[in-house]
C-alpha cells in the first residue's frame, strides 16, 4: 500500500514538473535554456569519453578515423588525360585500361552507396554502449514523447474550427515532439521563412525534417498517404491545417497532382506548400538530383538546406531497411539531435530556364548553404538502375576523341 | 550504424588469400567491407546483379565486360576469394624488386603480364586467346555506342588489327597484343592505391 502512495506521489511531482518545465515553455514559445546546458554537458561528456576510449582500444578507432575518408587514391583526370596513348589520339589497344580502371575503382568504391550507408563518424559517440544513464534517459524521453502525442490527440482535434488557436497548438505539440526528442535546431535568416501562397524546398534527410520545418511555421504538406502509424499522424495533420494528400495511384498521373498544387499556391491565403524534391532520405551528407516536377508548378520557390550535426545523432533513415517504428525508437535513444536550418532567399524561375535548370539551380544553391556536397545522381538510384543517359555520354565523348579528330 | 569493428579474423581463409593476392592486412579488412557493403541481401555472395547496382559501374561503357571478369565459366555467385582475386590484378605493383623473386612461386597476381592478361580478356570473349576482328568491333562497339558509324568503325577495327598482327592471321594473340603494348606504363593505368 506504501509503496503504492509513493508511487503515485512520485508520478504527480513528475508529471506536474513536466508540465512546468516542457509544456508552458512550449506554449510560449520561451527556453528555459535548460536545453541549451544539456548541449553543453553532452558535448563535454562525449569528448571525455571519446578520449578515454581512445587511449583503450585504439585499433578500431584508428579504422573508423581513415574509413571516413575515400578509401583509395583517385586519379580525376578527364577522359581526355587518362586516355592519352603512344600515338596521337585514334582508337588505342590500351584505351580499355581507362575504362576497367575506372569500373573497377567503382566496384572498390563508389559514391552513391556509400551514400546511402550511414555517414561513418570519426569520433566514437557512445551511441551503442550500455550504459545506465542512458537507458533512464530514454525512458524519460519516451514518456515525454508519449504525452506530446496524447495532447496532440485530444487537443487537435476539438479546436480544428479556429484557425489562429490550431496554428498555436499546432506550434506547440511540434515544439513538445522536439523537446521529446532533445532537439536543438538553429534557425538562420528568419527572414526569408516561407510566405503563404508559395512552395517550400528542401532537402531530405529523415521524417524529422518535417517536424523541425513545421515547429517555425505552419506548412501544408504534400506527399502520399501512408498506412500505419504514420497514417494515423497524417490524419491527425490534417485536422489541423489543410494538406494536400495523394494516394498512390494518383502520384503516377503527373498532371493530376500539378494541378492540385497550382489550386492550392493560387489561393493566397493558404499556407505554403512544403515539398522534398529528392524523393527519397538521403544520408544527410549530399544533396541528390531534384526532381523536376517541384520546379514545373510555377510560383516562388523558398529554398531551405537542413543539416544535421552528425555527432549527436544518426537521422538518416534508409527506408528500405528500417521501419518506421525502429526508426522513431533508434530517434527516441539517441543523445540529441542537433541541426541547422537555413532559410534562403526565394527563387523563381527565370526567362529561357526549363525545369529541370531550374532545379538544378536551386538544388547548388541549398547545396551550397548546408555545406553539402552535389551529385548529380537521381535519388531514386537506391532502389532502381541507372538510366541510360549517362553512359551515352561518356560514349560520345569518347567516341569525339577517336573520330572527331578526322584521323579516318 | 555503430561499430562496423570486425576483425581480420572474421574473413574465412585470410591467410590464403592474403598470400594469394598480396593485400595487406588492411586492405583486406577494406576490401572485407566493401564486399558485405555490395552484399545488400546479405547473402555471403555476390550476384551480376549486386555489380549493376552500382551507378558508376553501370554508366561505364565496358560495365557489362568488367561484370563478366568477375564471372568467369558461367558462374552466378561471387564470393570474397573471388572477388578480392580479380581486385588483385589492379594492385600497384611493389616497391620490392620482383626481379629476385622465386620463379617456382606462381606469378603475383599483379605483375605486368597478368594485367595484360585481364585486359586482353576483357576483348576476347570467346577466349580462343586470341582478338579477332569481329571481337575488337565488339569492343569498340561498346565504347562508342550509337555515336559512330558501322563503316568508321571497321575501318579503326582493321587498323588496329593490321598494326598489331605480325603473323598476319587476321587476330591479336596475346603475345602480339604485349608487344604492341610494351612500351605502355601499365602500372599507372592499371593501378588502384587503396590508402592505408
Amino acid at each position: 500500500m506504501e509503496g503504492a502512495e509513493l508511487a503515485g506521489k512520485i508520478l504527480s511531482t513528475w508529471l506536474t514538473l513536466v508540465i512546468c518545465l516542457i509544456l508552458l515553455p512550449s506554449a510560449f514559445g520561451v527556453s528555459l535554456g535548460i536545453s541549451e546546458m544539456y548541449m553543453k554537458i553532452l558535448v563535454k561528456t562525449l569528448e571525455w569519453a571519446t578520449i578515454r576510449i581512445e587511449k583503450g582500444v585504439s585499433k578500431e578507432s584508428v579504422l573508423k578515423n581513415s574509413a571516413s575518408v575515400g578509401i583509395i587514391q583517385r586519379d580525376e583526370s578527364p577522359m581526355e588525360k587518362g586516355l592519352s596513348g603512344l600515338r596521337g589520339r585514334d582508337f588505342e589497344l590500351s584505351d580499355v585500361f581507362y575504362f576497367s580502371k575506372k569500373g573497377l575503382e567503382a566496384i572498390v568504391e563508389d559514391e552513391v552507396t556509400q551514400r546511402f550507408s550511414s555517414e561513418e563518424l570519426v569520433s566514437w559517440n557512445l551511441l551503442t554502449r550500455t550504459n545506465v544513464n542512458f537507458h533512464y534517459i530514454s525512458l524519460r524521453l519516451t514518456m515525454v514523447w508519449v504525452l506530446g502525442v496524447i495532447v496532440r490527440y485530444c487537443v487537435l482535434l476539438p479546436l480544428s474550427l479556429k484557425n489562429w488557436l490550431s496554428e498555436l497548438v499546432h506550434l506547440t505539440c511540434c515544439r513538445i515532439c522536439v523537446r521529446a526528442l532533445s532537439g536543438t535546431i538553429h534557425y538562420h535568416n528568419k527572414q526569408y521563412r516561407p510566405q503563404k501562397g508559395g512552395i517550400c524546398v528542401a532537402n531530405h534527410t529523415s521524417p524529422i525534417d518535417v517536424l523541425i520545418l513545421t515547429t517555425d511555421g505552419c506548412y501544408a504538406m504534400v506527399g502520399q498517404v501512408h498506412g500505419g502509424l504514420m497514417g494515423i499522424i497524417q490524419r491527425a495533420m490534417v485536422k489541423a491545417c489543410p494538406h494536400v494528400w495523394f494516394e498512390r495511384s494518383e502520384m503516377k498521373d503527373r498532371h493530376l497532382v500539378t494541378k492540385r498544387l497550382k489550386e492550392h499556391i493560387a489561393d493566397k491565403k493558404k499556407l505554403p506548400i512544403l515539398i522534398f524534391p529528392e524523393g527519397t532520405c538521403i544520408n544527410n551528407t549530399s544533396v541528390m538530383m531534384f526532381k523536376k516536377g517541384s520546379f514545373e508548378i510555377g510560383g516562388t520557390i523558398h529554398p531551405v538546406a537542413i543539416k544535421y550535426n552528425p555527432q549527436f545523432g544518426d537521422a538518416f533513415w534508409n527506408s528500405s531497411k528500417y521501419n518506421m517504428v525502429s526508426y522513431l525508437l533508434r530517434m527516441m535513444t539517441s543523445w540529441a539531435i542537433v541541426c541547422d536550418v537555413w532559410y534562403m532567399p526565394p527563387m523563381t524561375r527565370e526567362e529561357g530556364e526549363d525545369a529541370v535548370q531550374f532545379a538544378n539551380r536551386v538544388k547548388s544553391a541549398i547545396a551550397v548553404q548546408g555545406g553539402l556536397t552535389e551529385l548529380p545522381w537521381d535519388g531514386g538510384l537506391k532502389r532502381a538502375k541507372v538510366k541510360d543517359t549517362f553512359k551515352e555520354e561518356q560514349q560520345k565523348n569518347y567516341s569525339k576523341m577517336i573520330v572527331g579528330n578526322g584521323s579516318l | 550504424m555503430g561499430s562496423l569493428g570486425s576483425h581480420a579474423a572474421r574473413i574465412p581463409d585470410a591467410d590464403s588469400i592474403r598470400r594469394e593476392t598480396g593485400f595487406s592486412q588492411a586492405s583486406l579488412l577494406r576490401l572485407y567491407h566493401r564486399f558485405r557493403a555490395l552484399d545488400r541481401n546479405k547473402k555471403g555472395y555476390l550476384s551480376r546483379m549486386d555489380l549493376q547496382q552500382i551507378g558508376a559501374l553501370a554508366v561505364n561503357p565496358l560495365g557489362e565486360r568488367i561484370i563478366d571478369s568477375f564471372f568467369p565459366d558461367g558462374n552466378l555467385r561471387l564470393d570474397f576469394p573471388g572477388f578480392v582475386r580479380v581486385l588483385a590484378h589492379f594492385r600497384p605493383i611493389d616497391d620490392e624488386d620482383p626481379g629476385i623473386r622465386d620463379p617456382k612461386e606462381p606469378e603475383p597476381l599483379n605483375s605486368r603480364m597478368n594485367k595484360l592478361r585481364f585486359a586482353f580478356q576483357l576483348y576476347d570473349l570467346d577466349r580462343d586467346g586470341k582478338i579477332s576482328r569481329h571481337e575488337m568491333l565488339q569492343v569498340l562497339r561498346l565504347m562508342v555506342g550509337v555515336q559512330v558509324t558501322e563503316e568508321q568503325l571497321e575501318s579503326i577495327a582493321d587498323r588496329t588489327v593490321q598494326e598489331a598482327d605480325e603473323d598476319g592471321d587476321g587476330a591479336v594473340s596475346f603475345l602480339e597484343f604485349t608487344k604492341s603494348l610494351e612500351k605502355m606504363d601499365i602500372e599507372q593505368k592499371m593501378s588502384i592505391r587503396i590508402l592505408k
